[in-house]
């Protein structure tokens, strides 16, 4: 079988189960701390490592989102002690200054879309599930797998220095629109910070790239003994596609950053021309188009939504499932509407280009391609209502995060609906409408999916479980939170409100939003420190938590659940379990769960 | 359903094979990127038209000339003939870097006929070429450096391999960089 050709060929792989394959996994050979925790070629492992590093990531990102939304709030108050922590380039007379507010907002986003949303997300998710759903010992190439954590966590290590930078770091937008980043006097962040950001954007791409490859052909070339690919479990398939979409979108945005490269290291034009910058004066360039950087820059950021938000869906299909005892409903439906929106992820770029400067005539077709995501969304949200539908459901907090995400997919989802209209588009574009909608449907919907995966699969993850009541304190303040934050700012925005601005004060019309604003930013705060607590929570459940005891604690078909509490490199300590049905056997034949290693029964009825 | 998925299981792609397939995408992904840019820039105005370096002619011939010993030396592996693969791995690297360095004096070409490819005053179609052909030429080159790792291993005495994945890989990678550059070629002196 491919499975074992892969350990077999492997010469220089940590493939060291390979001649003990019968025996017990506990004394596992040439393990030192080094290989088993730091260059560790285990997927389990290397998840784990994602995990972290992304939570680290996801504490200073929201720790920025925290500092940039005190300005918002409370523009006319001082808070001297956080210039003793920060220092004067990011806080003066206790006010954060305009130029570390854009840096804040520019890095915010970046490394919530990147680091934490693609990397801390699937890079999680596909690392841990992938070879444990599908039934393999490990990824077809552990050690191109290792290789991509490595290059995150260079990309990381480099994305956080350029936070240190004497001129502070990248300030022009997460979406790095030229001239601001093409131009290294553009602004104090656009000269080293922005070096810094493209070097750790491009081995952040790397690492995406290495990772994305070997979640595919795990999928498609290493499924255990009867595990066809209508037999995968919805999250296999979200994760499938969402590799899909980061392996050929991601070399289009390296493409559009080489050009980037060259524009500010080598004297071309590729996005520069002759435009007057106050400052600078009139560049000497001719001939350049800043348009053709967004065609390339979203080409990649339209798909990498989807990136972020498809694994979110996958997992919110199996704990929607597992969790009301039913089969997910239309599973065909799910998969097909995946792949729906995987094909239209690449058609619709241009709906963020509306009052860019495109065609109006292009525009309207990018409209109605727009539009017609509204289409596969929708089946998935009518499937998730109907699993839950009559389900016999059991309220675990991974269940609450579940049906939070169902929720806020609905609320942001529905927005998505007004944005995709060109017409619409030339009032809302740039407005915080815009920034309540992708919060709502992208950013906390798949956080929502993140949290539903980490307390599914913390069990398997460690062999302990979370603290529920933490769990369920953490839910609703979350839940009850990322409405309060978000919701509000649609107002403002319909009321014209621009996002992005550091200071709203010289515009009488938008006065009247002082005291929302004041009240989006206590809540952020609030929120912020609730995930302080889930963090508690994750390490202190690590090493105290309550045991698993046994190996299938929810009643789930997964395989996952197949192989010991806590298990060794490779996974299974015998052979690969074989798999006769599909993943969604509940409430049949009145038992209720039938795990995908059973055997069908010649008297079973259809399904 | 059932029955089909146990027959397949057989003829499946080696799993190494399959990731070099699907990067090999993520490279095609780049490089139409690229050739899309260019296209977009080349239909705005201020774009220089220039006729390509004829010792772009050589090097097409250089690297397809290279495919062919590549493909030579996959078929002596498989028939065993080591020497013969060696030689031939061999002259495949030798022509890899050849063809580099004629890119390179193709672009020192254009730049002594009046085509400024970068810095100050260097006109997006120039640019271009520059850019996707240097990027081209940096992935003939990392097939390069998986030949020399081949080549050693081909040399070394301590491990005798008869499996020809690894090769075998390396040719595939090796016959997509040169219809990568012929498709380029083509583009180039079409669009």
């Amino acid at each position: 079988m491919s499975n074992e050709a892969v350990l077999h060929t492997n010469v220089e792989g940590a493939i060291t189960h390979d001649e003990h394959h019968d025996e017990h996994h506990e004394h596992h050979h040439h393990e030192t701390f080094i290989t088993k925790y730091v260059f560790s070629q285990d997927h389990k492992m290397i998840a784990k490592q994602f995990l972290i590093t992304g939570m680290v990531w996801a504490v200073l990102g929201g720790l920025m989102s925290v500092l940039f939304r005190l300005q918002l709030g409370y523009p006319d108050s001082h808070f001297p002690f956080l210039e003793n922590i920060l220092g004067k380039w990011w806080v003066q007379n206790g006010q954060i200054t305009a130029q570390a507010y854009y840096a804040l907002v520019t890095t915010h986003g970046t490394v919530l879309v990147f680091f934490v949303l693609t990397a801390g997300l699937s890079g999680t998710f596909a690392n841990f599930l992938i070879p444990l759903q599908v039934g393999a010992r490990d990824m077809a190439s552990p050690f191109l797998n290792m290789l991509s954590y490595w290059f995150f966590f260079s990309a990381s290590v480099v994305m956080l220095s350029s936070i240190f930078v004497e001129t502070g770091p990248f300030s022009g937008g997460w979406t790095a629109y030229p001239p601001l980043s093409a131009l290294k006097d553009a602004s104090p962040g656009s000269g080293t910070g922005m070096d810094l950001w493209l070097i750790a954007m491009a081995l952040f791409v790397v690492s995406s790239l290495l990772g994305g490859l070997n979640y595919i052909v795990t999928i498609l070339n290493l499924r255990t003994k009867g595990m066809s690919m209508t037999r995968l479990p919805l999250t296999i398939w979200s994760l499938f596609f969402t590799a899909v979409l980061g392996v050929l979108s991601f070399p289009v945005l390296l493409s559009g950053f080489i050009l980037l490269i060259f524009d500010r290291n080598f004297g071309t034009s590729f996005y520069l021309s002759d435009i007057y910058i106050s400052g600078v004066g009139a560049l000497p360039n001719e001939g350049g188009n800043a348009i053709l950087f967004q065609h390339l820059f979203w080409f990649l950021g339209h798909p990498e939504v989807y990136i972020i938000l498809l694994p979110a869906m996958g997992m919110v299909s199996e704990i929607l499932s597992v969790n009301s005892r039913k089969p997910i409903f239309g599973y065909m439906a799910m998969v097909g509407s995946l792949f729906a929106i995987a094909i239209l992820a690449f058609l619709v770029w241009a709906h963020h280009m509306f009052v860019t400067g495109l065609n109006p005539f292009l525009g309207s077709i990018f409209v109605l391609l727009t539009l017609l995501i509204a289409v596969p969304s929708a089946i998935k949200v009518f499937n998730w209502l109907t699993t839950l539908w009559r389900g016999n459901i059991r309220f675990t907090p991974a269940m609450m995060f579940a049906i939070g995400f169902v929720s806020l997919f609905i609320s942001g989802g529905l927005t998505g609906i007004w944005l995709g209209n060109s017409a619409l588009d030339i009032h809302l574009h740039d407005t915080m409408f815009i920034v309540a909608h992708f919060h709502i449907v992208m950013g906390v919907a798949s956080m929502f999916g993140m949290f539903a995966g980490i307390y599914h699969w913390y069990p398997k993850m460690y062999g302990r479980y979370l603290n529920n009541t933490l769990g369920y304190i953490h839910f609703w303040i979350t839940m009850v939170g990322a409405y309060l934050i978000f919701w509000p700012m649609h107002y403002e925005g319909l009321a014209g409100m621009p996002r992005r601005y550091y200071s709203y004060s010289a515009w009488e019309s938008f006065k009247q939003f002082g005291g929302l604003n004041q009240f989006i930013s206590t809540v952020a705060m609030i929120v912020f420190s609730v995930q302080i607590l889930f963090l508690l929570n994750f390490f202190y459940s690590i090493w105290k938590g309550r045991k698993v005891t046994t190996q299938n604690p929810y009643g789930s078909n997964t395989l996952e659940w197949t192989a010991p509490i806590r298990p060794g490199h490779g996974n299974w300590p015998g052979e690969i379990p074989e798999v006769h049905r599909w993943a969604y056997d509940y409430a049949k034949d009145g038992r209720e769960f039938i795990p995908q290693t059973t055997p069908v029964d010649p008297n079973e009825a259809n399904h | 359903m059932m029955a089909t998925v146990v027959s397949q299981e057989r003829k499946r792609l080696h799993p190494h094979k399959f990731l070099l397939w699907v990067g090999i995408g993520s490279i095609i992904m780049m490089f139409a990127g690229l050739t899309s840019a260019y296209i977009v820039r080349r239909s705005a105005a201020n774009w220089l038209e220039f006729s390509l370096p004829p010792v772009f002619w050589y090097s097409t011939f250089v690297i397809l000339l290279s495919s062919l010993t590549m493909h030579l030396s996959v078929k002596a592996f498989k028939a065993r003939e080591m020497m013969r693969y060696r030689t031939l791995i061999t002259i495949t690297a030798g022509l890899g870097v050849l063809f580099a360095t004629l890119q390179f004096f193709g672009f020192y070409y254009l730049n002594t006929h009046g085509v400024q490819l970068l810095g100050q005053g260097s006109n997006p179609a120039a640019s271009f070429l520059a850019v996707i052909t240097g990027l081209h030429v940096l992935h003939v080159l990392g097939g390069v450096i998986a030949l020399l790792v081949i080549f050693m291993r081909a040399y070394s005495m301590r491990i005798k391999s008869y499996n020809v994945t690894t090769i075998e890989i390396a040719g595939t990678y090796w016959h997509f960089v040169d219809i990568l550059w012929v498709y380029l070629f083509i583009f180039f002196n079409l669009v």
